[in-house]
Parts: C-alpha cells; structure tokens; sequence
C-alpha cells in the first residue's frame, strides 16, 4: 500500500510537470515593435464582426481605414471629402446622381472593382436579413423602406434605387433632395466589396480581403492582427510603414505603461487618470487635436413636464449653471474644449461649425442661470437626475461636477444628482426604451464631418438617434431646405439657421468638445490623428 | 471508495443546474443587451428585432435557460455578439488561464508548503517571526496593488520583464502575474502548514517515528508532513477555482487575454452566451477540484477511504 502511494505521487507531480512545460511550447518570439518598419499600435476587441457595413464603433473602424477606400477618402487634415474609387458623381437635381468608377483598381486578391462591385455591396449593407448595424446610411436611397422595412420582412431584395449601367457606371436616386449626399460617401460602410465576400462569406469575416494600403496577413480574434503594406496599392496615400500590428488590451493603462517601457509604439487612447503625466512622459510625442465628437445632456421630451414653455427656460438656466471652462481645465486636463454650438471645430468656419453660436445661453452665468431656472417654474420633479454609465470613460467624475456647478448655483446640494447605471448596455437600452425621466449623458460621434451629421440624425423628428423624441417643425423646416440647397456655402448658413432654433429651444445642452488623444514612441515619427480621432496610419514613419 | 465518487458525482448534478440557472437568470436581469451593440445610437428597431431572435433573446427566460442547456448538452455554446463561437473564445481563454492558475499553484506548493515546514520546525525562532510578519503583509496588502507595483518596477523600471504579457501568453511571461495571483493564497498556504506542523510535531507518532531511529528527512516527509497536509490541500484544492475565476483583476493589469477578460468583457457587453458558457465550464472545474480534494484525503490518510 505504502509503495502505491508514492507511485500516485510520483505520477502527480510528473503529470503538473509535463502540463506546465507542454502548455509552455509557444513561440515567445514577436512582440516589440520597430523591426522591419512595424509599428505597433493598441487596439480594442471590435465588438461587432468585421463588415463594412457592420462596424460602428472606433475599433472596427481602425482597421476598416486600413484596408478598404471607398469612392471618396476624407482628407486627414481639412476633412474634406475628395474623390478616392470615384471618376466623379453627378448630379443635376440633387436627387438622382450618375457615379462612375475609375478604372484601374483591384482589391487586395486581385479583382477587379467595378460599379457592381459596389451595388453589392450596398445592396447587401442595406437588406434587413444581413443584420447590418449601419444599414441606415442606405436609407436615403430609394427602396430602402422595401429592403428594410421598420417591421416584418423585406419585400425587395435589392434597393429599386441604384442602377448599374455599365462595368464602370452605377446610378443612384434617393428618396429626398440631398446635395451633400456625395460628400457622406467616405464612410466605409459604402466601401466596395469582392465577391468572395458573398460566396465564402465566413473565410472572408474571419480574414477580410479590401482594397486599402494595407493587407490583413494574420488575424487572430479578441487579441491581435497584424497589417501590412499592400505592394501594388494603386492609390496615392501608401503606406510610409511596413506594417501595423495592433495589439488588444484589456485595459488602457497596461497599454499606456506599454508605451512608456517602450514595448508599444503608439496608444491612440490616452486614460484620463494618466492625463496628467503625460506631458512629463512623453513631452512632444503626446497629440491633442480636436475630433468630431461633441458631449451633451440630453432630456426626454416624451415626458410632459419637460415639455413645456417653462422647461425652455429651466433647460437654458441649466446650461448657463454648468462652468464648462472649470470642468474641461479640472477634470479633462484640457482634453475637451467648452461646446459653444451643437457641432465640432474640425468642421473648419466654411464646413458650419461657428464658434459662439448659442451665444449667452452656453455661457456660464450663475445670477441669470438662477433666475432663469426660478423663472421657468423650478426644475421638474425638484431635482435633476444625470443618468450615465458607470462601466467605461470617466462619465461619474465630470457628471458630479456638472451637478456640483449646478448645486451651487442654485444654492441647493440636492438640486441635481449623478444617476448611475451600471452597464453601458443597460444605460442604452434604458434611453431607448424611453424609461429615463431626468437627464442623460449624451453625445455625437460623426460618421462623416458634416455639419448635416451632427443635427439632422440627432434632432431631426423621429430622427435614428434622437432618443429624447424632440421635435420642432421649424427645425425640420430648415434641415429639409439646407438638404435641398445645391450651393454649400448657403446649405451650411441655412443648417446654422436651424441650430439658432436650438438655442431658443435648448434640446440638449452642448457641454463639449471631445479631442483625440494619443501618444507615441521614439521609434516613430509623422504621427497624427484624423478628425474622428483614429491615427492616420498609412503616413507613420519608423526611424 | 466507489460509492463514495458515485455519491459526490451524482451530488455535482443539482450544483450544476442550479449555479448555471443562477448565472443565466443575474445576466438576464441586466437588461436588454443589443441597445448597447450599436454605440451612442439606437439599433434600427427591425435589425434590433432579428438580432433578438438570431440570439433567442425574444423567447421567455426559462426556454431561453432549456435551449441553451439543451444545446450545452451537444457542445454547442453559442454565439458571442462579435461573431465568434463561445467555444472558439474558450479555445483561446483557457490553456492561458489553466497556465497561469498551474504557475501559482505550483508557487503555492513548492515556496508555500516549504516556507511553511521550515517556520513550523523553527518556531519562534527569527525566521519563523520574519516569515510571518511578511505573510502577514502580503495578505493585507490586495493583489492589484502588489501586481501594479511589480509592473511598474519590473516592467518599467527595470525593464525585467515586458510589461505586458503577449496574446500567446508564454510561460515565462506568465510567471510575474503567476507570482501575483498566487501572492496570497501562497501566505495562507504558508500558514496553515506552518501551523500544522508545529501541532504535529509533538504528536505521539512523531516521536515514535524518531524513537524508532528514523532519518531526520524520513520522519518529516512521510510522518510529520503527511499527516500536516490535509488542511492545506483542502485550501489548495478550493483554490484552484478561486485562482481561475478570480485572476480577473490580475489579468487585466498584465493583459492576459484569459478567462478574467472573456467574462469581464462579457459582463461589459452583457452577452449572456459568454457568460454562462464560462461561468458553466468554471463551475465544473470548480466541482472536479473538489472532488479530487476528497479523493486526495483518502491517499493522505488511509482511514478516509473506509469512511
């Protein structure tokens, strides 16, 4: 008996032995950025899978900047949208255009792209069974109510709307007057796609083939993928690097202690606990630019009490309680810059951003605010809740000193509260079900740099993201005169029209602007952000 | 004996059910999961609805539990919300974790279980009071604070290690956070050997065994140390689990894309799938370790076996 027990011994330690080694046989090579002209950057798990007309969120969307160009590429700098895939686009009423694709293109395997390629493509973006989560952006092209009808099943399998007319040639009509239609055509979810996409469609997802300056050469789900240069790229914006391999982190500070033990070459999300070091840090090699991101407090008009002529007043005190100058230098470290309209500086003065447009009404002013807020009747309900989700960004800090600036204002410690919920799924589903009573942490990322973006999809009635459900005929009014308006100078002043109905309604309070914020190694240099603050990849060079 | 695993077999049963239903009913409560797949905007109302149905999100509760239990039962895990098969997220979340948890186990035994003989035998000499003020500190201080700080000195400024483990996650990467993960339970194993040992060693066999003439190494191996076990593999056995579901903190700080993560990341999205699915798998490692436990005492000590 004695003698078997040493043997089961014996056997254990022996079996955790060969575990511990036979687990350990990985390669442990790789890693470490600079060799070869690989810059490796930080990246997060895409949560949706990867289709152009899928991802909606700033991972996915990094690595769709990669790989696939679409008929016009927004300029890094300017945001203005010039022609990438496209000959050109016509149009002689705003509604119908003509497009025609510039020949010589292929995707990464070698097909060619065609006007199919992309009337696939965006056939397939906008049909209801493809579960598309961008399928929206097809819903100015007519047919779209067909393919994608708000109940039931779709009754067309193709949108009646685009036409092709040659290999090189596809037609468009849309549902409405739209004259900077052609401008939102950057975003990737109208990229082209290549017909492997449809006929193997799970090898394609789990290794996407485009037609951007960068091939995928391996992929590996929820941790890394490893970019690099496309050779016989036809654009003019190749990659000035050999490749990128993007690293997922489960947390932004591992990435940012990465960058500073100069083991990461770029992290294009700086955390806001390390807002502070980062000067001492990295000095030069830390960016903060301006992106087309804007943060707001949203309120819910499907609740009578806020929907009334007091509340107007009550909205516009409330907006002149909150010092947004204190709160972007205190607890933003400068990151934000107070939101003085309801768009974002990288529009530029031409694109319809006007600084100071909501004038007095955004101002922090603690004598009016007061007596605004007295005026319209008090705040209803006695107290002002700010929803938010408590799980990512540092939304509980500045909402608490939202409240602190509104509570001194009003003299009052109980005037306005935080109200937070714990998972941002949560806090979605609970603004969408129209269940909040209070305000709520709002804000806008732009899909394309627009100033129709930042307002038409926002405020414009039953609008696909207005969850407060305003609605003001006089501010549909003028977004449906500046869509049907073919000068851009004179649709821009007539969209700044419409937000000069903002101002007197107050739907949302502007709070913010939101800037990118990265930094980067020694290894690198040309390191920028583009508006929506993703690093312009392809124009990083390694030393 | 064979009864014996039959009858705790056969007890892992209800356990399972009931711990999967608990699990699957607290991810339900959350809330509505696909408002938040779309970002800072609303799902269109009819991808929203065929979202809800491809993942059975429209039926009630309790089929959504029978399906999905149902479908456990052929290996199929279901879908997470990017696409992927929970079972291929396990593919890649356990051998790291499984990894990890082998590394601070065998810290555990190999510093916890010496440390601890050496500071039984020695009791209130200096070594056994240094031992325990240093077990003391490492249990009062948490294991995020103790894994920030290696990072931070290994990692940046001493450059040792990288400060983040690589998504192959190879052993020699993982043997700080090991360290780290297993930082506490290796106080406590310390500890409890230590105390352990002290209590036998003036046992009546002990002395017999030293009366009889046996070598020094003889007596404290197969006499002293056998019989001081049991206590510590019950704790080590416990821990197995514990270091498994609980290395959640710990994998974040060095970014190890294991079990922590998945299920952080699941909790984060709110997808049930990948919750249940791992909290399921780390429920049965959590009884197998139990079990092996039980099994461990009737080889430590013989008259279990009987019982």
């Amino acid at each position: 008996m004695r003698g078997a027990t040493t043997v089961k011994w014996a056997a254990c330690a022996v079996a955790v032995a060969l575990a511990a080694t036979a687990c350990g046989g990985g390669d442990s090579g790789g890693g470490g950025g600079g060799a070869d002209g690989i810059v490796s950057s930080s990246w997060g798990d895409p949560q949706n899978p990867l289709e152009p007309a899928n991802t909606n969120e700033v991972q996915g969307g990094k690595v769709l900047d990669m790989i696939v160009r679409g008929l016009k590429k927004y300029d890094p700098k300017t945001g203005e949208a010039t022609n990438m895939l496209a000959e050109k686009i016509e149009s002689k009423d705003n509604q119908n255009f003509t497009i025609t694709v510039k020949d010589g293109w292929t995707f990464s395997n070698g097909e060619k792209i065609t006007a199919k390629s992309f009337v696939d493509a965006w056939n397939y973006g906008a049909l209801l069974k493809n579960n598309q989560k961008n399928a929206y952006f097809f819903g100015y092209i007519d047919g779209y109510d067909k393919v994608h009808p708000e109940t039931g099943t779709a009754s067309a399998t193709t949108l009646s709307g685009l036409k092709l007319v040659n290999d090189k040639t596809f037609t468009v009509k849309l549902t409405q007057k739209f004259s900077l239609w052609p401008d939102t055509l950057g975003y990737p979810a109208f990229a082209p796609l290549p017909k492997v996409f449809f006929t193997d469609h799970a090898s394609w997802v789990s290794k996407p083939i485009g037609n951007g300056p960068y091939t995928i050469d391996k992929y590996a789900k929820g941790s890394s993928m490893n970019l690099r240069k496309w050779d016989d790229y036809p654009g003019d914006d190749k990659a000035q690097n050999g490749g990128i391999d993007l690293k997922v982190y489960t947390d932004n500070n591992t990435a940012y202690t990465d960058l500073t033990a100069g083991n990461l070459d770029l992290v294009d999300d700086v955390p806001a606990s390390q807002l502070k070091n980062v000067k001492a840090d990295l000095g030069d090699r830390y960016i903060n630019t301006p992106a087309g991101i804007i943060q707001t407090l949203a309120f819910p008009f499907y609740d009578k009490q806020w929907n009334t002529p007091g509340a107007i007043k009550v909205r516009q005190g409330l907006s002149m309680a909150i010092n947004r100058d204190q709160i972007t230098n205190q607890i933003f470290q400068k990151t934000r810059t107070p939101a003085s309209d309801w768009t974002s500086p990288v529009l530029g003065d031409d694109g319809g951003f006007k600084k100071g447009l909501c004038g007095k009404e955004c101002t922090y002013n603690a004598a009016e605010a007061k007596k605004m807020i007295q005026d319209g009747g008090g705040i209803p309900g006695g107290q002002l809740k700010i929803s938010y989700n408590a799980d990512t960004g540092s939304h509980k800090e500045w909402v608490d000193a939202v409240c602190n600036s509104i509570n001194k204002v009003m003299g009052n410690n109980k005037a306005c509260v935080g109200a937070p919920v714990g998972t941002f799924a949560d806090f979605r589903s609970q603004v969408s079900q129209q269940k909040l009573h209070g305000a709520w942490r709002a804000g806008w990322q732009m899909d394309y740099p627009l100033i129709q973006n930042f307002l038409q999809p926002v405020y414009y009635s039953n609008a696909s993201s207005n969850d407060g459900k305003w609605n003001n005929k006089q501010f549909d009014g003028l977004i449906n005169k500046a869509n049907a308006e073919s000068d851009k100078a004179k649709a821009v002043s007539t969209f700044q029209d419409a937000e000069k109905v903002m101002v007197q309604q107050m739907p949302v309070i502007p709070l913010w602007y939101q800037n990118g914020s990265a930094g980067y190694s020694e290894n690198v240099t040309n390191v920028s952000l583009n508006q929506f603050s993703v690093p312009v990849y392809e124009q990083i060079k390694v030393k | 004996m064979g009864r014996y695993v039959i009858r705790r077999l056969l007890q892992m049963i209800p356990v399972f059910f009931g711990t999967t239903l608990l699990i699957f009913l607290m991810v339900n409560v959350m809330g509505d999961p696909i408002a938040g797949l779309c970002g800072d905007r609303q799902c269109d109302p009819a991808t929203a609805a065929q979202l809800r149905s491809e993942f059975g999100l429209d039926k009630p509760v309790w089929q959504q539990y029978l399906t999905y239990m149902g479908n456990v039962f052929t290996g199929d895990f279901g879908t997470a919300f990017n696409g992927q098969k929970v079972t291929e997220l396990m593919a890649t979340a356990f051998p790291i974790t499984i990894r990890l948890t082998v590394i601070a186990i065998v810290f555990e035994i190999v510093i916890g279980i010496s440390l601890g003989v050496v500071t039984g035998l020695r009791r209130g000499r200096p070594i056994d009071t240094t031992v325990l003020i240093l077990t003391l500190v490492v249990i009062s201080i948490p294991t995020f604070v103790t894994g920030l700080l290696l990072q931070l000195l290994l990692g940046v400024e001493w450059g040792v290690i990288k400060p983040s483990v690589s998504s192959e996650a190879p052993l020699n990467e993982l043997l700080i956070p090991g360290l780290v993960v297993a930082s506490v339970s290796l106080a406590y194993v310390t500890r409890l050997t230590r105390t352990s040992i002290a209590e036998n060693a003036r046992a009546d066999y002990v002395r017999t065994a030293v009366a009889k003439g046996l070598p020094r190494r003889r007596v404290i191996i197969r006499h002293l140390l056998r019989n001081s076990l049991i206590p510590v593999v019950t704790f080590i056995g416990t821990d197995v689990g514990a270091l498994m579901g609980g290395a959640i903190v710990t994998e974040r700080i060095f970014n190890i894309h294991g079990v922590g993560y998945q299920l952080y990341q699941g909790i984060l999205r709110q997808n049930s799938q990948t919750v249940v699915g791992f909290v399921t798998v780390l429920v049965l490692v959590f009884l197998a370790a139990n079990l092996i436990v039980d099994l461990l005492y009737a080889v430590l000590d013989p008259r279990i076996r009987y019982a």
